[in-house]
């Protein structure tokens, strides 16, 4: 399954999905100098306010937004009605895997599938081999990213050396070259004197620390520690292992007066410890990702390793608790953690498989689905959740769809149902829960510049 | 169609012909033991061992004893020993049936090394049963004779199997089922013969309920 | 009459009149095994394969016993002397004995759900034979079935596991199937060897030995691993044995019919003292033999009959 790019004149690219019996066409590619998005209603998740508007963009900015646009000669007229129009999405932690493991993802492969769940920009971790822990690695990310063409990167880099949880990494230099944020990801930052001066020396770049929650030395196995893992026999990990690391890392941020974002939440303690913290005034931020809110840890029953995730999947209160998390603000933002890995080494028995869900396509979708129709979100505060927060969070230019703004928008279809079938998948890697599952709402077109992709 | 080849006392008159076969051929009863083969063959057995038992008495009351003169007999009240097999195990055609027969067990409850076994069992028809009852009961010992003794003989062997002592011999199609029911399995003594279509041949089991 | 699946995996999945059909066979087989040729030919012409990743003599022995009584062919495959130390899956693994001609593969494993992965890529039956700290399915059949003929039934008997239970598949196993045939069970162990929500099996929890050990009809000792007695789940084996093991003189204080068992091999001086081994009522050998019986009716009630499909 290797992404095989046709490129045709003029100016037009189909990215295909391979299989063993074939190519389909997940999403294609064209180069348009004018496009008119006209008939749906456009989202302002700053604001919060949804309006019925055209939206005109020529030469890959947005000229005009408004009621009734008429499309000038030569204009690509994409029909929205029944649609919604949005700002780009950023996910904010996501693995893209190359340099390294290309045979699981690259980054062209990555970012082709994270446009297609409607991410214009995303923000891929640093534990690739080698780590990305210098400036010249992040600049082989972007470079990469832009030779490919499809959503931009802004690489995350190393906290620590090598991410070895023990001396500094170049993080001012690394800055310099694009880094937008600094983590071991993977790995938390174990001595709490290396995390000191880690959150110390990041607040000279006004970058957040986002920080890997785990006291590797309560966690015997990946699956949440309880009813669940005693019944299975599995090794396991208690949530405590997430929540006692945020604790002192709220802490140490309130200490340094820096600024620490923590990944992947899952369990209720750790949003609890979040919201105390925020109420103190700690500059702290959080995300969780669409398996924490959707799935919980009776789905390992099986012993199916596509459910085998760190941190582990944990109970029902959990998962509320995660979702009233987002809806009070405790949670700011969503993220996918996409994190590829081949079939041969995921189908294997439970201990043997390595942790992981890809996420790109079914994001949106999943908290469409488990957020805006569960009534804990409003859409517009829902979509902001992917979009404004990771962009304030990171000092990302906001995407404004106002005229003057250079287009980064995506097109919406809430009411269609669709499956998320194999032989669609653009990621190399097909490990996910989510296969074969049917969902309400997706992405149906990414405008990015001059470049519009139909899903 | 169904036809009684049987009532209650005919089989008891069966009974009675089967257990003076056995003791004219044996020339008496010493070293006889019976083993029934389950289910039918086991309360058979037992029956012909009670009958054995008083033919023994009996003749010795009027100063015979079975078989040749002036040898000594067993006591009268030493029963003939019977046993119990369930051929389950030793069956040619488990791997063949769709689920695994229950296997109820063999009870044995005396040495047959140097023993004349009488193997009992209602019906003989194919022999496999036979067959798997001879198997089994040589990986109990080594007996003097084994000797087969069935209520009726049916005919259509797919084996060189033979009883010794049959009561009751009777043509039959292949696809007829012969039902022989006991007091101590049905409820009553009975031998039922039923014709079926012609097309149909029944599953081997069916005539051999245990 | 057939089991619902075509594997065992584990007490999970056997409801309790499966369970009695296994024991109630497992009796005849006890019988075979007194014969003086204790071989039937039932299962002749099938082979099973003993894939076993951790090491064990006793239990693979039982199955190859259990399988030569049928006249069943066995193979053993072990780890320390295969190429899975070079880095084959244990997909590979299978798929290859497999393709050699296997009906049934008894499996134990360390990683739980082993059995239940291998179930899902191979034809034949699978039997678990330990798998991490799930469960060892055939254990709990033997220990059941030993409980049953000496008892009579287990229905209403109070029963005692004692030991390290968060790392014993033997624990979980039992608590199930004892559960299922009606005893009332109870656990002691340390806090450190009790797991989350042990109390999600029904079962009640004590913390001391000598709170319970008194009041029960069955006392079952679990093997500790000594390696975990130094590591941080306890102070010393001295202290174990004090408070956890089956002393001497609490073997003494027992009432005259309870009666214990180990599923082996014994730590003797640590879960119980040399004085056991000669306790009239410990049933640690009669297990043994049972062992066989009752995986000779597991092997016969998921390899005879048809294969399925």
């Amino acid at each position: 399954m290797r992404e095989n790019r046709i490129i045709q004149k003029p100016e037009s690219r189909v990215q295909k999905c391979g299989t063993a019996s074939g190519e389909r066409e997940t999403m294609n590619e064209q180069t348009l100098n004018r496009v008119l998005l006209q008939g749906g209603t456009v989202i302002d998740p700053e604001t919060l306010k949804e309006s019925r508007a055209d939206v005109l963009v020529v030469g890959g900015r947005i000229e005009r937004v408004g009621a009734a646009i008429t499309a000038p000669p030569g204009t690509e007229v994409i029909d929205c009605r029944g649609r919604h129009i949005a700002p780009g999405f950023v996910d904010m932690h996501c693995h893209l895997r190359e340099p390294g493991r290309e045979d699981e993802e690259t980054i062209a492969s990555g970012t082709a599938a994270a446009l297609a769940g409607g991410f214009t920009r995303v923000c891929p971790m640093p534990n690739t081999e080698p780590p990305i822990d210098t400036e010249a690695q992040v600049r082989f990310e972007i470079r990469r990213a832009t030779e490919a063409g499809y959503a931009r990167v802004h690489p995350i880099g190393c906290c620590t050396k090598a991410r070895q949880g023990k001396e500094l990494a170049e993080i001012g230099t690394m800055k310099e070259a694009g880094a937008v944020g600094f983590s071991d990801d993977g790995s938390p930052v174990a001595d709490p004197q290396v995390m000191r001066r880690v959150l110390e020396y990041c607040k000279a770049f006004d970058v957040p620390v986002i920080s890997h929650c785990e006291v590797k030395e309560l966690v015997e196995g990946v699956a949440n520690e309880g009813r669940v893992s005693t019944r299975l026999g599995m090794k396991a990990g208690p949530d405590v292992a997430e929540s006692a690391q945020a604790a002192r890392d709220v802490l140490l941020a309130e200490f340094t007066h820096a600024r620490l974002h923590i990944a992947h939440v899952s369990a209720r303690a750790t949003v609890e410890i979040i919201r105390w913290a925020k109420a103190r005034g700690v500059q702290v931020t959080a995300e969780t990702c669409p398996h924490y809110f959707t799935l919980t840890e009776d789905a390992l029953a099986d012993f199916d390793s596509n459910y085998k995730v760190n941190p582990p999947l944990r109970t029902e209160i959990d998962r509320r608790a995660v979702i009233a998390g987002l809806a009070d603000g405790t949670i700011d933002a969503i993220a996918t953690d996409h994190a590829p890995h081949l079939k041969g080494e995921k189908d294997a028995e439970f201990d043997a498989a390595p942790p992981g869900i890809i996420g790109f396509e079914t994001a949106f979708s999943l908290g469409y689905d488990q957020l805006v129709l569960g009534k804990a979100l409003s859409l517009a505060d829902y979509i902001a959740r992917l979009t404004v927060a990771p962009r304030r969070i990171l000092n990302l230019p906001p995407a404004l769809i106002t005229a003057g703004s250079e287009a980064e928008l995506v097109v919406l279809d809430l009411k269609a149902e669709w499956t998320y079938a194999p032989e669609r998948v653009l990621s190399l890697s097909r490990n996910s829960p989510f296969l074969g599952r049917t969902m309400r709402g997706r992405v149906t077109a990414a405008l990015l510049g001059d470049k519009l992709f139909r899903v | 169609m169904t036809r009684r080849l049987a009532d209650s006392k005919a089989v008891t008159a069966l009974v009675t012909k089967l257990a003076s076969q056995i003791v004219r051929h044996n020339r008496g009863v010493k070293d006889l033991a019976l083993v029934g083969i389950k289910r039918r063959g086991v309360p058979l057995a037992e029956r012909l061992a009670a009958r054995l038992s008083v033919g023994n008495n009996s003749r010795r009351k009027r100063g015979q004893s079975p078989g040749a003169r002036g040898r000594a007999v067993q006591s009268p009240f030493s029963p003939i020993p019977v046993g119990a097999i369930d051929i389950t195990l030793y069956r040619d055609d488990l791997q063949l049936v769709a689920e695994t027969p229950i296997v109820r067990g063999s009870e044995i409850g005396f040495d047959i090394n140097g023993k004349t076994l009488v193997l009992v069992d209602d019906v003989v028809f194919t022999g496999r049963t036979i067959r798997a009852a001879l198997s089994e009961l040589l990986d109990f010992g080594r007996p003097r004779a084994i000797q087969l003794a069935v209520l009726v003989d049916r005919g259509h062997r797919e084996l060189p199997i033979q009883p010794d002592f049959a009561a009751r011999t009777i043509k039959t199609e292949r696809s007829d089922l012969v039902d022989i029911f006991l007091k101590e399995t049905d409820g009553r003594d009975e031998i039922v013969l039923t014709r079926v279509g012609s097309s149909q041949k029944p599953e081997a089991k069916s005539q051999k309920p245990r | 009459m057939k089991l619902r699946s075509k594997h065992l995996l584990g007490i999970e999945g056997l409801d309790r009149s499966e369970i009695l059909t296994i024991l109630d066979q497992a009796r005849t087989f006890r019988q075979v095994l007194d014969r003086p040729i204790p071989i039937v030919p039932a299962l002749r012409g099938r082979t099973v394969i003993n894939l076993f990743f951790e090491a064990s003599t006793r239990t693979s022995t039982s199955f190859n016993l259990a399988a030569s009584r049928l006249s069943c062919g066995c193979v053993n495959f072990s780890k320390a002397t295969s190429s899975v130390s070079k880095g084959e899956t244990l997909l590979d693994t299978a798929r290859n004995i497999e393709a050699m001609g296997v009906d049934g593969i008894i499996i134990r494993h360390s990683s739980p759900g082993a059995p239940h992965f291998l179930s899902r890529h191979v034809k034949a039956f699978v039997v678990n034979a330990g798998d991490g700290a799930h469960e060892h399915p055939t254990q709990a059949l033997l220990d059941s079935f030993t409980l049953r003929e000496k008892l009579g039934s287990l229905e209403g008997k109070r029963v005692l596991i004692v030991g390290d239970i968060a790392h014993s598949r033997v624990a979980h196993s039992n608590l199930l199937a004892f559960a299922k045939l009606g005893a009332k069970v109870a656990v002691c162990g340390p806090p450190t060897m009790l797991p989350s929500d042990i109390e999600q099996y029904g079962c009640e929890v004590f913390y001391r030995l000598d709170r319970i050990l008194y009041e029960v009809d069955v006392v079952n000792m679990l093997r500790v691993q000594l390696e975990r007695i130094t590591s941080s789940s306890f102070p010393t084996v001295r202290e174990y044995r004090a408070l956890y093991g089956l002393t001497a003189e609490r073997l003494r204080k027992l009432a005259p019919e309870v009666v214990v068992t180990h599923p082996g091999p014994v730590n003797w001086g640590v879960e119980m003292d040399f004085e056991v081994a000669d306790f009239s009522r410990a049933l640690v050998l009669p297990q043994v033999t049972n062992g066989v019986a009752v995986r000779m009716a597991v092997l016969y009630l998921l390899a005879g009959g048809e294969q399925a499909e």
